[in-house]
């Protein structure tokens, strides 16, 4: 069940001039949610923009005793709602609905979890790390930025125990070039019978990619998409993807049957790109 | 607590808030968050005889204060509806509206006679005002004796209240009221969305993959008011107002420019839990103006002192 919260801004952690990382007061949402869902967020109270905006949950947050206290959410700065966001101040309130979606399926061990991200994509793994290392699931990090310095929060998931691999497009850390590049190389190397699912979020090209690299080397992928949506909960029919059900294939609502999708069912050449 | 109960042909509604055709999928969506009970009544999505695929996305972009559509009436058709759908909508306790569309007279009828031998619908919304498709009404809603022919031959096949919803992309719609009244509708619906456009400069495209789209929330809400107090003035026939929507002052609004009832759309994107918040308002209002009814409040302007 979804429920709207107007919810306090905790913290504004700038990581850049283009990416920060907003803590949101709403208990109920954080003891709600699994891995992968999303919050739909109103940057201002006012009409323009009109729409909320869908955010992966980052963040669980806890008090000292464990207690759900919030959620946080990675933002990049695009437009003028992220650019609200961008420029939230702790006592602010904002309009968070959710949880909403259908999440990631975590797998057991002895079956590894390869998680690839790209920038903002990073989001959703983080829940999802923290339910892997409960079911000590071995993971892996793929995570892909321009530089060094656009890679966050790296030592949250090594403190998970996940192992990372990087990839910078300047080459100033990990693998230089993509994400994929490093992905390819792996999976190259991996045993038939090491069992790994891979979970891919990031921008579509490259989650196009980790898909071809799953189909191609016969690994599992599901990939957590962000269409363009309008209310988050079914009612508008802006945010679908066309899927192959059986011989055919059809437009189906990413907020309702995704953001998390099996890559193998995704028609890629549909999909929006760039938003 | 004032009396919120209205009357649409003889259906009677609990109050007169309802979530409007396009903005509330099959309203099964939401059942899960909010009582659909509660609601004056829900407008399913528009419905054909079969499934419709609709348009690609993009499939909408905000505007200032507003936003532009065009999904292209995707849907399950009628008779998936009615396995699928509605036996939940009915159970769940809510009124229902279902809002039809078709490509030939025919198909508006035969969608009508499922609807009509199914249990758990209270009134048809006729869909003659789609911007987005060829195909989807507007063909209808845009002539006067087009608008007369669809609606009269649907009453002819139905005993169901039969209320088609007007386009505003005409140049008098209390005309298309007015042939909707003799035709043998028991009321109207207005309005539906603006044709519009947006355009990315920078790619120099269209910013929706249909080209162009229709405009709702808040910025078209001043133009439907008018529309609706025009209708007023030309016709008897209970009016559904809608067009930006977000509050209760807002339904007010339409209500004292002559809506019966109203309908929420857009503002069920961004605040979609709602719905209890624009009842108690329109209910306190009524307490604290000392009208019992809600019945008393419609088409109330004040209009003595002001040129006629």
């Amino acid at each position: 069940m979804a429920v709207d919260v107007s919810a306090e801004v905790i913290a504004n952690t700038r990581l850049s001039s283009d990416y920060n990382v907003l803590a949101l007061a709403a208990p109920t949402i954080a003891a709600a949610a699994f891995p992968g869902q999303f919050v739909m967020l109103k940057s201002s109270p006012g009409l323009d923009p009109l729409l909320r905006r869908p955010f992966s949950i980052f963040e669980h947050l806890r008090d000292p005793d464990g207690a759900p206290t919030g959620i946080s959410i990675l933002n990049k700065r695009v437009g003028i709602g992220t650019s609200q966001l961008y420029t939230a101040r702790p006592g602010d309130r904002i309009a968070v609905l959710g949880p909403l979606g259908r999440p990631f399926v975590p797998v057991h061990p002895p079956e590894e979890a390869w998680m690839v991200a790209g920038g903002v994509g990073l989001a959703p793994f983080a829940t999802l790390a923290e339910e892997l290392a409960d079911r000590g699931t071995p993971m892996t990090l793929f995570y892909g930025a321009r530089t060094a310095a656009d890679l966050y929060y790296r030592d949250l998931f090594t403190e998970m125990g996940a192992h990372l691999v990087l990839a910078t497009e300047d080459g100033s850390a990990g693998t230089h070039g993509r994400v994929t590049i490093a992905l390819e190389r792996e999976l190259r190397a991996l045993r038939p019978d090491h069992r790994v699912t891979i979970y891919a979020c990031g921008p579509t090209p490259m989650m196009h990619a980790v898909a071809q690299l799953g189909a191609e080397y016969g690994r599992y992928v599901s990939v957590s998409l962000e269409p363009t949506m309008g209310c988050g909960m079914g009612g508008c029919y802006s945010c679908v993807v066309r899927v192959r059900i059986g011989d055919d294939t059809r437009f189906v609502r990413s907020c309702l049957d995704g953001p998390v999708f099996d890559a193998s069912i995704v028609i890629w050449d549909a999909l929006q790109v760039g938003h | 607590m004032a009396d919120l109960s209205v009357r649409i042909g003889s259906v009677e509604l609990a109050n007169p808030v309802l979530a409007a055709s396009g903005c509330f999928g099959y309203g099964v969506e939401y059942a899960d968050s909010i009582d659909l009970a509660r609601l004056g009544g829900v407008v399913v999505k528009g419905l054909f005889l079969g499934e419709r695929e609709g348009h690609r996305p993009p499939r909408i972009v905000e505007t200032p204060g507003g936003m532009l559509n065009a999904i292209g009436l995707q849907g399950i058709g009628v008779y998936r509806f009615v396995a699928e759908k509605l036996p939940e909508l009915h159970r769940l306790g809510a009124t229902v509206f279902v809002n039809i569309c078709g490509s030939t007279i025919d198909e508006y009828c035969e969608v009508a006679r499922v609807l009509s031998d199914a249990e758990g619908v209270a009134a048809l919304e006729l869909n003659i005002s789609c911007p987005n498709i060829k195909e989807g009404g507007i063909q209808f809603g845009c002539s006067l004796t087009g608008t007369y022919d669809v609606v009269s031959a649907i009453r002819k096949v139905t005993a169901l209240p039969i209320i088609p919803k007007l386009t505003p992309n005409v140049t008098d719609v209390a005309s298309f009221a007015r042939a909707s009244e003799e035709a043998g509708a028991d009321g109207i619906s207005l309005v539906n969305t603006f044709l519009a456009m947006a355009i990315d400069v920078e790619t120099r495209t269209p910013k929706l993959s249909n080209v162009m789209g229709g405009l709702s929330g808040p910025a078209i809400r001043p133009i439907a008011v008018r529309m609706v107090y025009e209708c007023r003035q030309a016709v008897k026939l209970p009016i559904l107002g809608m067009g930006g929507i977000t509050n209760a002052t807002d339904a007010l609004e339409f209500i004292i420019a002559g809506a019966t009832a109203v309908q929420i759309g857009t503002a069920n994107f961004v605040t979609p839990l709602m719905w209890d918040d624009v009842i108690a308002g329109i209910d306190g209002y009524l307490d604290r103006h000392r009208i019992p009814s809600v019945n008393a409040l419609i088409g109330a302007l004040e209009t003595s002192g002001y040129p006629s």
